[in-house]
């Protein structure tokens, strides 16, 4: 199934796309699977989002989908249905700062 | 037709600055990864239109970059940095155990003969190699495996790994500064290491013969002497005539012997530059004077040079890896200033002009000769 998915600025400009990225995921479609298959489609993302070693999300990030922050469940839980059916992205949310 | 190549890190992006055999004319280019800090870029002595840049955010951790056509195109490479076995800890500021993280890299020293080696250097402090051109990145342990590793404490920009030399002389030979656990050296290719700051006085560590715990901010050598070692200290600059097995202060008459970059001429090996700043609390130069000092005798004797600076009114910083010279005759001198300053000199020295004066806050600055 076809996945959207929503980069910050920066991470666009690093994997030189603009807007969404549509991938192709196999069910289940969970964060890890979501992000595996952005990671093998855009290798210069490897280590920007999750941490290379232990896999887990950079303190900086946050994961959204229907207006629900996913950050803290499990990246093997299941995404909204939405978000499988390609309704709905999935969002990579860079913390806002500046003071 | 002799040019320039004068790459620069900022803040928010990197810049590449193209001028004439005279310095007169620039063509700038920028910025490249807008928005990212850009601590260090530099090119591969060995081919000069192959650059690496380290381009890193708080945000998305560690990017590395790589240049094949002079930095007019851009492709990501190898980005992991992990370090060699279980990591371990260090000393955090006050004094407890911390465990060795991998923060950014600092500085990047592409191979003296091989444009696919470059050799990292890291924070949390450590020593990384590439041999395949940024693709993988492996640490070299044995600096972090020296038994006084577990005493090195970070500096107030964190522990970095900041200056990397090599000895054209001694390919075997490599010479590393950590902030703030001091210098050390190689001389088999990086697999063992010894601090080298015998010599070195820093206030606030008891013991005059610490081995280890200086606050070391730059070394600067020239190719053609390589046992000679240039040293800016936290406080204090330093001269080694024995490959650093020994260091004698050679701060002299400056204003200050606070800084951070020190930098030699390219066809004078003890004519040498530096920039002194008030205090390690005061990141600005004494009086509001941005001046270069310039010593002709290797330290103790110095001249400011001050033709075309900012004397009034001036409180920037150079940072450590923001000085750098070209390889023309006459020599051209060239720095980077935290307001985005980079001056330029044809001269040695003796005269001044900037380059750019609006650019993000500098963080590096390296200089390629092309002929």
């Amino acid at each position: 199934m076809t996945i959207r998915v929503v980069l910050p600025a920066h991470l666009q400009t690093l994997a030189r796309v603009s807007g969404e990225v549509k991938l192709d995921v196999d069910s289940p479609v969970t964060p890890r699977s979501v992000l595996d298959a952005l990671e093998t489609a855009y290798p210069m993302l490897r280590g920007t989002i999750r941490d290379h070693v232990t896999g887990t999300r950079r303190p900086f990030v946050r994961f959204f989908a229907c207006e629900q922050d996913l950050s803290h469940e499990s990246q093997d839980a299941p995404l909204p249905e939405a978000v499988g059916t390609g309704a709905e992205p999935f969002l990579v949310i860079g913390a806002m700062a500046g003071g | 037709m002799s040019s320039v190549r004068v790459l620069v890190g900022t803040r928010k992006g990197a810049f590449v600055l193209t001028g004439d055999g005279k310095r007169e004319r620039w063509d700038v280019s920028g910025p490249h990864f807008g928005g990212w800090e850009i601590y260090h870029l530099k090119g591969s002595p060995a081919d000069p239109n192959r650059l690496y840049a380290s381009q890193s955010s708080a945000w998305f951790g560690q990017v590395i970059q790589r240049s094949n056509d002079g930095g007019k195109t851009w492709e990501t490479v190898g980005n992991k940095f992990v370090y060699d076995g279980i990591p371990g800890t260090h000393l955090w500021y006050d004094g407890t155990p911390h465990p060795w993280e991998f923060a950014r890299v600092w500085h990047l020293e592409p191979s003296l003969t091989d444009p696919d080696t470059v050799y990292a250097g890291v924070e949390d402090a450590a020593l990384f190699r590439t041999t395949d051109g940024g693709q993988s990145w492996h640490e070299l342990p044995g600096l972090r495996g020296h038994g006084s590793a577990a005493a090195w404490q970070p500096g107030a920009g964190g522990m970095c790994l900041h200056t990397i030399v090599q000895d054209p002389s001694q390919p075997r030979r490599l010479f590393v500064a950590i902030s703030a656990a001091g210098a050390f050296r190689s001389d088999d290719a990086g697999t063992t290491w010894r601090p080298i700051n015998r010599g070195l006085k820093s206030e606030g560590i008891p013991d005059p013969n610490a081995e280890v715990g200086h606050c070391v901010h730059r070394i600067a050598m020239h190719p053609s002497r390589p046992g000679v070692l240039f040293m800016q200290k936290h406080w204090d600059v330093m001269r080694s005539a024995d490959a650093g097995e020994s260091w004698q202060e050679v701060s002299g008459n400056l204003p200050s012997d606070f800084g951070f970059p020190i930098d030699v001429h390219a066809h004078e090996p003890e004519t040498i530059y530096v920039v002194p700043i008030k205090s390690d609390s005061e990141h600005y130069p004494p009086d509001g004077k941005l001046r270069v000092y310039r010593s002709r005798s290797g330290g103790q004797e110095w001249e400011p040079l001050s033709n075309g600076l900012p004397q009034r009114h001036c409180y920037v910083n150079v940072l450590r890896d923001a000085m750098a010279v070209d390889a023309l005759d006459p020599c051209g001198v060239y720095f980077g200033t935290t307001g985005g300053q980079v001056y330029a000199s044809p001269d040695g020295g003796n005269t001044w002009a900037p380059i750019v004066r609006d650019l993000p806050s500098v963080v590096s600055v390296e200089v390629q000769t092309l002929r």
